[in-house]
């Protein structure tokens, strides 16, 4: 299967922006799934309810959403302009950030989970053997941690890389710019003579969609049985 | 010196303690529930009392009165648990390291090198956790123990979850790891034989609270 350059620019921009999506996700992907699996705090449904909205909305919601706050006349997107002379709204940073907000409790739900499956006497040992609850959390849960944040950063990339509706209410469907996988199927499906760029760009998606999955399943038992909960 | 005088509560459950622990290992019989894990916890700083004061060496770990309270990993108590409790993502030598590499050099006390001969680790070192026996893992737990040069070492029913044979080959190694290292200890158990072995200074948790044994 040959692709056109327009079709290798399409795969080019949705990995770049499925990988940027993923980093920007890790980082408060696992601080909140920490927050949630231990802290108990007031509010802390509200809290839970407000990350996991995204996963039950409407994805245009989200997109529109982002349109009003970070688009040319928002609030936070004149402030970035004014500031860092950065714009999202129609560009690919915001297909980043559209993919990102989607795609986030995926991500706060595998960090939570794999911080509830910690045995927390691992934690006490380490804390009387002379480290800090800052060591503990860096020298014990945060690698015990590992494997669900593989799950969540695998899973965070492959939904960036199916993201529609948020990100074409966001930034549109720009070819070069904002068009990624599934906005160039959408727009190949309605050409004269789209359909075999269609089915290419479909080809690849499934292609992508099982080698992610299957990749999550082998990192995920190769960090098992590192972790000793599995063997290799 | 371990003195206690506090009071615990948590819901149904109360333990009270007014004791001084002074030697060099204190044994501690109790039913299965009746506190004495907790009792370990209170003193390695694990849980915090209501009530009173708990002092090691004179030091004063925490207090009510005046507010005082060491976190448990600036009190340099070790325990060891009921399973061991080693890391499962570090190989055996690097558990063993694990407390050593916490405290400076000039607080060490024991070399690595002493403990692995002493415990006879040193055909584990490379290994995984999840690849030793009960016994092997009771092992390292100790030496992991050990090697943080502690001033107080809490066994929290160390060998319950290893047969009867298994505890034999174990127990020796509690005895020696004192003649060589004089770490004070304080063992919790069930089995009477055990304390048997190790002790003749034994205390009981009894009906919440920890009352002098024989």
């Amino acid at each position: 299967m040959i692709l056109t350059p327009a079709e290798w620019q399409v795969l080019a921009l949705s990995a770049q922006v499925g990988i940027c999506a993923t980093l920007l996700c890790l980082v408060p992907g696992i601080f909140f799934g920490w927050l949630l699996a231990r802290k108990d705090f007031f509010g802390k449904s509200v809290l839970d309810a407000i990350l996991f909205m995204p996963m039950v909305l409407p994805p245009t919601v989200p997109g529109y959403l982002l349109l009003v706050t970070f688009g040319s006349q928002g609030v936070a997107g004149q402030w970035l302009k004014k500031h860092f002379d950065i714009e999202l709204a129609f560009n690919w940073k915001g297909a980043v950030l559209a993919s990102a907000v989607i795609a986030f409790p995926l991500m706060v739900q595998a960090a939570k989970l794999s911080v509830q499956m910690i045995d927390r006497r691992l934690e006490l040992a380490a804390s009387t053997l002379g480290s800090s609850p800052f060591k503990v959390w860096w020298s014990v849960s945060l690698p015990l941690m590992l494997p669900g944040i593989l799950i969540g950063s695998i899973m965070v990339f492959s939904r960036s890389l199916g993201e529609f509706g948020a990100t074409i209410t966001f930034v549109g469907n720009i070819a070069g710019e904002t068009r990624t996988l599934p906005l160039a199927i959408y727009s190949a499906t309605h050409q004269v003579d789209g359909d075999a760029m269609a089915v290419r760009l479909i080809i690849i998606c499934l292609a992508l969609a099982f080698f992610s999955l299957l990749m999550s399943n082998l990192l995920t038992r190769r960090a098992e049985a590192w972790l000793g909960v599995r063997r290799a | 010196m371990l003195e206690l005088d506090f009071i615990f509560r948590r819901e149904q459950f109360s333990l009270s303690a007014k004791q001084i622990l002074t030697a060099p290992i204190t044994g501690i019989l109790g039913a299965s529930g009746s506190g004495k894990s907790t009792l370990l916890a209170l003193i390695a700083g694990l849980l915090k009392p209501q009530q009173g004061f708990i002092s090691l060496n004179k030091k004063i770990l925490y207090e009510k009165k005046s507010k005082t309270w060491v976190p448990s990993h600036k009190r340099h108590i070790g325990l060891v648990f009921q399973d061991g409790q080693l890391l499962p993502h570090l190989s055996v030598g690097h558990n063993l390291l694990y407390g050593f590499n916490n405290i400076q050099p000039s607080q060490r006390r024991f070399t690595f090198d002493n403990i692995v001969d002493l415990l006879e680790l040193n055909t584990l070192l490379d290994r995984r956790p999840v690849a030793l026996s009960g016994g092997e893992k009771q092992r390292v737990a100790l030496g992991r123990a050990v090697l943080y040069s502690p001033e107080l070492l809490l066994l929290d029913e160390p060998l319950s979850a290893l047969d009867e044979r298994l505890k034999n080959q174990i127990l020796p190694f509690f005895l020696r790891i004192y003649a060589e290292c004089k770490i004070p200890m304080i063992y919790v158990t069930h089995a009477v034989s055990e304390l048997e072995y190790l002790t003749d200074t034994q205390f009981v948790v009894q009906d919440g609270q920890l009352i002098a044994g024989k």
